[in-house]
């Protein structure tokens, strides 16, 4: 098994804007399954990145336990990580971001770290709205430890064993806008040209920005009678809108027809342009968002795209009026103002 | 673009860049892979097989094939391909267990060989195991034409010529050498069944209406003429101070003999530009590394006579101006002009070809004298009579040579059963097969390694300029020709795609190194080449492209970076990708048919 990706690049490679070439973003070579979903997200993440022209020591790659949690060794090499505890990302996240705001989070977990041991954490941090990218690699099963069935597979979905599931599967797309997520998208690893916008978006949003993506798992849950097989996502994918992230400065290029594209401005500047596809949907109403996903999965379609967003959020910082400045830069005295200071605090609260 | 047809052996042929540059096809990743595994005779067989003179040509060969070298395309360097060769040869075994052995049954045939250059050695090669009468003529004393008389020793040491030549005369050869054909009409009259011309192109040209040409005769030679006569000991020594004109290899190789036969200060002195010398960058090398100047942009004026001896050249300096459709011409730069002493002087302009022998009403000759020569079948106007090598068509190198040999080698062979020339030609033995041993493992070393070109060493100049036959390169020892052959990229590993068993996951798209992979709509093949995920813009190399998959698009894969690291295959989890050993020989005549060798008389 080969272990280390050849160094040569093709001659012809174009650059950024910071003068990288694209293998600038990747990693180490991945250790997934071969044909593992993971991996063309991890491929996802890279090409956003190297578009959006984002410094990689700009970046953190947070992540939990699990086949997707291992992802963060495979992208962006040259930025910063923490693998934590399983289902404890959130946390991790949460104070990395009130220590360091100038970085971007990007955190990276799986349907066993997030609905399973993780639901916790990714409740509260939704409601926090903390600034950050939060990608769930969603394969309806534990890969890493065999393919069990995972909160996320759907009900009456057979495994590669061939025993049906009986539980209701935990939609963290609904969960995550009914407990007030400000950016909600869905996708699949297999479409990059939906998935690599939505990323883009999701870095620019002032908030925390969820996108749950159904990752096929090729070795445990790729058999007929799955509902996240590639064969099966396929022909039940529906999306609300083809995508289309223009960043800040650039003029709008897109040629569809008039009325049904809507374009959102984020708090940068830049703008997503969408095209929809379903004309009663509105992607900044959430009771619309809401229906569309229930609409869809009373059809038994999985909905994909932008489902929601609220351009206006603010986060974490926002709401707590925290400092603007990363802590690492602020001075000694500053950080630890000494005892005369504890005592005005003390005797203020007498 | 209509999907690739990989059935077409010429397809996966021509992505194995240096065995499709070699004019003989030799096998490349094949041997090189061999050598690897010290496996020294195979590969040596290998070569033998292709290019007849493995341990001539992995000294000397002009390495069509470097060029070529996919490995030029990544990295600034090509594989040491000619040089592995070498290092086969030096380290193999007795490997005349592996060639065919006579006395072969007689078939009833004759045929006669004239020249015993590569071109007549690699027919006699071909067709003395069919049985075939074989009859060489050479005007020398000993056999391999120019490789013998042009290539000096030094590059080229004696036993290393005459183990490959003796090989073939081995084969039960009937021999004719110190023989000048003086008449095509004599040989024909000898009621040979078919008769091969290999004689080369044995004419230097002259500067005949320089002036002081005439006066200074005496220390004025014509370079091929001089190489031979040092090879075969007439010439022993020469001026201190030696001019040479002309940039091809014939000059370069004048130069470094001089060096050795007393000449101290030795100038070559070019017309051209010194990049547009015709000599091989490496020979130019190895000159100037001998403490030869090349003074490029000269014309030679005239040759300056004094009191009846040759005391120098005049020249005027030129400059190269192109004009607006990019033609080169040489404009006098206006400065006076340049002499330079010399004792002797070496003129070493080009050679052309001399067939003072033929009978013009035996065959047909064009307006620049050459005999008319099919360029597949080797054959001329009379049937009975072909041709090879640069007596073909005009000066080229060894390996040419070897290829047109083993080609009018089955024509000779197929006109002789009574069979067609042009369409019964054998088809090339090809094949294809899978190196998947396991889950992640091939059977070969797909792993790319990182390592510059090396060097190969070369003897002290001390010792090699004071005696003409101690061979300069010393070749890589095995270490590190294991770790040159390990450059090799196995172009020969065809990455082969099977759109049935395609998931379209995207897996072989994202681990690709060198982005060659694309999945997208199908379209024309320059709107194509624009679309895919790395631009396409070397259009000497193809695309392999899929039949529609089930999302409506299409796998274009862009052969041109391609590293044959095999992680598209290993990371697809359907073997949609395979990696799939290609091998392609050309059938030689030795190979055809052998059960048709019962020649009726």
């Amino acid at each position: 098994m080969s272990y280390i990706r050849p160094k040569f690049r093709h001659p012809g490679l174009p650059k950024n804007e910071l003068g990288y070439t694209i293998d600038h973003y990747e990693g180490s070579l991945s250790t997934l399954c071969a044909g593992c979903g993971h991996d063309s997200i991890s491929a996802g993440i890279v090409q956003a990145c190297y578009e959006l022209n984002i410094e990689p020591h700009k970046v953190a790659k947070l992540s939990g336990i699990g086949c997707s949690s291992k992802t963060p060794a495979y992208f962006l090499v040259n930025s910063h990580g923490f693998n934590s505890v399983h289902g404890r990302m959130p946390s991790v996240a949460t104070g990395a971001n009130l220590a360091n705001r100038d970085l971007m989070y990007f955190g990276v977990s799986g349907d066993g770290d997030s609905a399973s041991i993780g639901m916790g954490q990714f409740v509260h941090v939704i409601r926090r709205n903390l600034k950050m990218v939060y990608i769930v690699m969603n394969n309806g099963c534990y890969g890493l430890t065999k393919g069990q069935d995972s909160a996320t597979a759907d009900e009456g979905s057979k495994n590669k064993a061939g025993s049906v599931n009986h539980f209701g599967a935990i939609d963290l797309s609904s969960l995550a806008i009914e407990l007030g997520a400000t950016f909600v998208a869905q996708s699949f690893s297999g479409d990059k040209t939906q998935l690599v916008p939505l990323i883009k978006a999701a870095m620019k949003h002032n908030g925390f920005a969820f996108i749950n993506v159904i990752s096929p798992c090729v070795t445990f849950n790729n058999n007929v009678g799955s509902t996240k097989s590639y064969d099966y996502v396929r022909e039940h994918v529906e999306a609300t809108s083809t995508v289309d992230f223009v960043p800040e400065m650039k003029t709008i290029t897109t040629s569809y027809e008039e009325g049904t594209v809507k374009g959102v401005k984020m708090h940068d500047g830049s703008v997503i342009q969408l095209h929809k596809l379903a004309p009663e949907w509105d992607p900044q109403d959430r009771l619309s968002a809401i229906n569309a996903v229930q609409h869809a999965k009373a059809k038994g379609e999985i909905l994909t795209g932008l489902l929601y967003i609220n351009e206006e959020s603010k986060n974490l910082h926002d709401l707590m009026g925290s400092t603007n400045i990363p802590l690492n830069t602020l001075p000694e005295s500053v950080l630890c103002p000494g005892s005369e200071k504890l005592k005005d605090v003390n005797a203020g609260l007498r | 673009m209509k999907p690739t047809d990989i059935k077409n052996p010429e397809y996966f042929h021509k992505v194995v860049d240096c065995q499709y540059a070699c004019p003989a096809h030799t096998p490349v990743p094949e041997y090189i892979r061999l050598i690897a595994e010290q496996k020294y005779d195979e590969a040596y067989m290998i070569n033998w097989d292709s290019n007849v003179f493995p341990g001539v040509l992995g000294r000397t060969c002009d390495r069509p094939c470097e060029p070529a070298c996919r490995r030029g395309r990544v990295e600034k360097e090509p594989v040491a391909i000619c040089r592995l060769k070498r290092v086969a040869a030096d380290n193999k075994g007795d490997v005349t267990k592996f060639m065919p052995k006579g006395p072969f049954k007689p078939n009833g045939k004759k045929v006669a060989l004239i020249g015993a250059g590569p071109a007549s050695l690699a027919v006699a090669r071909d067709l003395a195991p069919l049985g075939y009468e074989i009859h060489l003529y050479d005007e020398q004393k000993l056999g391999g034409g120019f490789m013998r008389s042009q290539i000096p020793s030094f590059r080229l040491p004696e036993s290393v010529l005459n183990e490959e030549v003796d090989y073939i005369l081995d084969l039960g050869i009937h021999q004719h050498f110190n023989t000048y054909v003086k008449s095509l009409k004599e040989i024909l009259d000898k009621h040979y069944d078919a008769v091969f011309v290999g004689t080369g192109a044995p004419r230097g040209r002259d500067l005949p209406d320089l002036k002081g040409r005439k006066e200074g005769a005496a220390n004025i030679h014509i370079g091929i003429d001089w190489l031979s006569s040092v090879a075969f000991e007439h010439t022993s020594k020469i001026g201190k101070k030696v001019i040479v004109l002309g940039g091809g290899n014939t000059a370069m190789d004048c130069c470094r003999t001089s060096r050795r036969l007393g000449g101290e200060q030795v100038k070559v002195i070019v017309r051209s530009p010194f990049a547009e010398m015709k000599a091989s960058p490496w020979e130019k090398e190895d000159a100037q590394h001998e403490d030869i100047p090349i003074i490029d942009n000269h014309v030679p004026v005239s040759f300056v006579v004094e009191n009846g001896k040759l005391t120098g050249m005049t020249f005027q300096k030129v400059k190269a101006v192109k004009d607006d459709k990019g033609k080169r011409t040489l404009v006098p730069t206006g400065e006076p002009d340049v002499f330079i002493e010399a004792d002797d002087v070496l003129i070493a302009v080009g050679q052309e070809n001399s067939f003072p022998w033929i009978e013009r009403d035996l065959l047909e000759f064009d307006k620049w004298n050459m005999p008319v020569v099919n360029d597949r079948s080797f054959v001329s106007s009379n049937k009975k009579v072909f041709f090879g090598g640069d007596a073909a068509f005009g000066p080229k190198n060894v390996i040419t040579a070897v290829a047109h040999g083993h080609q009018a080698a089955i024509s000779m062979h197929l006109s002789c059963i009574g069979k067609d020339i042009m369409n019964d030609r054998p088809d090339p033995m090809v094949n294809l097969h899978s190196m998947k041993m396991g889950i992640h493992e091939w059977g070969y070393d797909s792993a790319v390694v990182d390592d510059l070109r090396y060097v190969v060493p070369q003897a002290d100049k001390k010792v090699t300029l004071t005696n003409r036959k101690k061979e300069v390169e010393l070749g890589f020892d095995i270490a590190t020709g294991f770790k040159e052959a390990e450059r090799c990229l196995n172009c020969d590993i065809q990455t082969v795609f099977s759109e049935s068993k395609c998931i379209e996951c995207d897996a072989c798209v994202d681990v690709c190194p060198t982005s060659c992979i694309t999945f997208t709509s199908n379209g024309e093949e320059t709107d194509l080449r624009e679309r895919l995920k790395a631009p396409a813009t070397n259009k000497t190399q193809d695309i392999y492209v899929s039949d529609i998959l089930p999302t409506g698009r299409i796998m274009a894969k862009d052969e041109d970076v391609c590293l044959h690291c095999g992680l598209c295959a290993e990371r697809c989890p359907t073997s949609a990708w395979d990696m799939q050993q290609f091998f392609y020989n050309v059938t030689k005549a030795g190979k055809i048919w052998q059960e048709e060798l019962v020649i009726v008389k």
